[in-house]
């Protein structure tokens, strides 16, 4: 790995002063970055061989990592390794081969649990398909025990249909009642109504941070809120776990969904983090092999998390290149990954405004301590699916589309954004490529 | 400030770009996306009334029809989306107000044909244009079995663009330059659907 994995003036001192400062100035949980070594961006692209790749005559240029991340040779290699020389299945053989499987499925567990701060990781974190399949569990297991007619769920607008769409089956199932924290004029949640919203209700559902407006929402203040009320919390961090240090005990959440492959790991793999006690209260979802004490021809026992919750073979290999990413990131360090792209993120909005000024509209909020990585742009009145059409052309890869958050669409009145998101491996010559690109849009289409 | 890179080879890439930029959006499809023809939704009934739906990007379009004794007296187009399926729609409107049925039918055949063999080799290994045209044209088994079966179906059946007379097509060849793009051929025949779609509903309601 090309990667320094020293950690040496990871935190100078007087980092916590600074933090303290922040909190209070800005009113909210999110903390001031501290000072970290820059990463260095050349070096670090060299792990991703993806990003040598020549896209329609153009060297690539990845913008898309709110969709899925890249890979570094590090995850890849463990993946093959495991296959060349370990594979079995799981929990099963007793031959050396499957008991060394079983070894490093359980410490890639392991090694997801202490990078997201969970105090038993052989407990708390199941492994799913993905995000989708984590938040899904919630609902249809925690949520078919649990809830009942006239039940209030609350959401908010920004939902990816991942932590939206589940409850809106369960709600016409159980005949819930919905409601939704409103998005703001800046793409913020507007929080000024939410002691009524979460008056009586059992469930907060909530990003940790948006897939299309990028906005960093309070987990902690609004956990504390809906618990204050008797709600579980559930935090979708498909895309704050990649991109910002992210500690359940701080949290406050209750359970907490991601995936593999948008942390730089394989796909097919995501992460549902839960409290102990609510897991093992929690009914099975998928049944089959692997999740039961005892099956008799009436009756089953169901096994106690996690592997309640992991019928069927689980996705090994992908669980050892998941680990593999998790020392990748690890290894740089989160809070460096952050500091890096919330300063990418800053001049990538200040050159854009600048290079291109009315002619571009950007969706969420200004750069900040609450603005992550993801770059929703309207070019003109250009369609973005014609915007990325011609981006493509120059080798850039940006996402149009409604991004799975159609609610979000309507909300902003437009049928769908061009997205660009960062990731470790960004740099500013990546936002200068597609600035130049955004000018071809603009001549094309005078 | 960021310009062109004045690496020759690089430069060489950013000009043939440009140029496949431009052939996709010429200035015909351009000029039909900024005015569209036919605009607007015809009372129904008389008229017939097709939504079109493009749920990967969003797009939409609502083609309203007239047919009197066998011919398309009127049609008009409604929705909102991308470039390609809206200049798309306007030619559509322009190239079959006015004719038979029968003639329109035809036309539908011609135009999905020249955006069908693309579509049917979708998720194929990469290969040169050639290729594919050629692998498509003497394996229309392979074709039937591609992530569109019905519209595969029906491409493989149409007559090769390779080969056939696409000057019947008139201002609508401008769409060629789309079968390069193979992500915006479901833009590009989103309005032909509908308007398929609705011809066969009024021949099955009528006989």
């Amino acid at each position: 790995m090309a990667v320094d994995m020293s950690t040496e003036e990871h935190q100078p001192p007087g980092i916590s002063d600074r933090a303290a400062v922040a909190r209070t100035a800005t009113k909210n949980t999110l903390a001031e970055p501290p000072e970290c070594r820059p990463l260095d961006v050349e070096v670090l692209r060299k792990d991703f061989p993806l990003l040598s790749q020549v896209v329609n005559g153009h060297p690539v240029v990845y913008l898309d990592s709110a969709a899925s991340g890249l890979q570094p040779r590090a995850v890849l290699a463990a993946m093959d390794r495991y296959y060349e020389t370990t594979h079995a299945n799981v929990h099963r053989g007793v031959y050396a081969t499957a008991e060394e499987a079983t070894h490093l499925y359980e410490g890639a567990r392991a090694r997801v649990g202490r990078f997201i701060g969970a105090r038993d990781p052989g407990r708390e974190i199941v492994f799913t398909k993905n995000a989708t399949e984590a938040l899904n569990l919630v609902a249809q297991s925690w949520g078919r025990r649990n809830l009942a007619r006239g039940d209030v769920v609350v959401l908010t607008e920004m939902e990816h249909h991942s932590n939206l769409v589940p409850w809106l089956a369960l709600a016409e199932e159980r005949d819930l009642e919905l409601r939704y924290i409103p998005v703001d004029g800046q793409g913020r949640l507007d929080l000024s109504t939410l002691d009524r919203l979460l008056d009586g209700a059992r469930v907060l559902a909530v990003s940790a941070m948006s897939n299309v407006l990028g906005t960093i929402n309070p987990v902690q203040e609004l956990a504390a809120a809906a618990h204050d009320n008797g709600a579980i919390v559930i935090a979708d961090g498909a895309q704050s776990v990649p991109h910002t240090p992210v500690d359940v005990g701080l949290l406050g959440a209750d359970f907490l969904a991601f995936s593999a492959h948008k942390l730089y790991g394989p796909t097919g793999i995501g992460v549902l983090w839960g409290r102990a006690e609510l897991l093992e209260d929690m009914p099975p979802f998928l049944c089959g092999g692997g999740m039961i004490l005892d099956v008799r021809l009436d009756r089953f026992v169901p096994a106690e998390p996690p592997a309640r919750f992991e019928a069927g073979t689980p996705p090994i290999a992908e669980a050892v290149g998941f680990a593999a990413a998790i020392d990748y990131l690890s290894g740089i360090g989160m809070e460096r990954v952050r500091a890096h792209e919330r300063a990418l993120t800053a001049d990538a909005l200040e050159a854009i405004e600048e290079s291109l000024g009315a002619d571009c509209r950007i969706f969420g909020p200004p750069a900040g301590n609450d603005r992550g990585g993801v770059i929703s742009l309207a070019y003109r009145d250009v369609h973005p699916h014609d915007v990325a059409q011609v981006l493509d052309q120059f080798g850039i890869c940006v996402r149009p589309g409604h991004h799975c958050a159609k609610p979000l669409m309507r909300k902003l009145g437009v049928p769908a954004t061009a997205r660009a998101s960062i990731g470790v491996y960004n740099d500013l010559g990546d936002i200068e490529a597609l600035i130049g690109a955004l000018k071809e849009v603009g001549r094309l289409f005078g | 400030m960021w310009t062109a890179p004045a690496n020759p080879v690089t430069a060489v890439s950013w000009g043939s770009a440009v140029a496949d930029l431009e052939e996709l959006y010429r200035e015909i499809i351009l000029d039909h996306y900024r005015s569209p023809r036919n605009r607007g939704e015809l009372p129904v009934p008389p008229a017939h009334r097709v939504e079109g739906f493009n749920p990967l990007c969003g797009d939409e379009v609502v083609v309203t029809m007239l047919v009197d004794d066998g011919v398309l007296t009127d049609i008009k187009i409604a929705g909102s989306g991308c470039s390609i399926s809206q200049s798309s729609a306007s030619l559509m409107s322009a190239a079959v107000k006015g004719k038979p049925v029968e003639e329109v039918e035809a036309l539908v055949r011609t135009f999905k044909g020249m955006m069908s063999i693309h579509e049917a080799t979708l998720g194929e290994p990469p290969g040169t244009d050639d290729e594919r045209s050629r692998a498509a044209a003497s394996a229309p088994e392979a074709a039937a079995s591609g992530p569109d079966g019905a519209e595969a179906e029906e491409g493989a059946e149409a007559p090769d663009p390779a080969l056939g007379d696409l000057s019947t097509l008139g201002e609508l060849a401008a769409l060629q330059g789309v079968v390069k793009f193979p992500v915006r051929i479901k833009c590009a025949t989103l309005s032909w659907n509908a308007l398929a779609q609705g011809l066969r509903e009024l021949e099955a309601a009528h006989g």
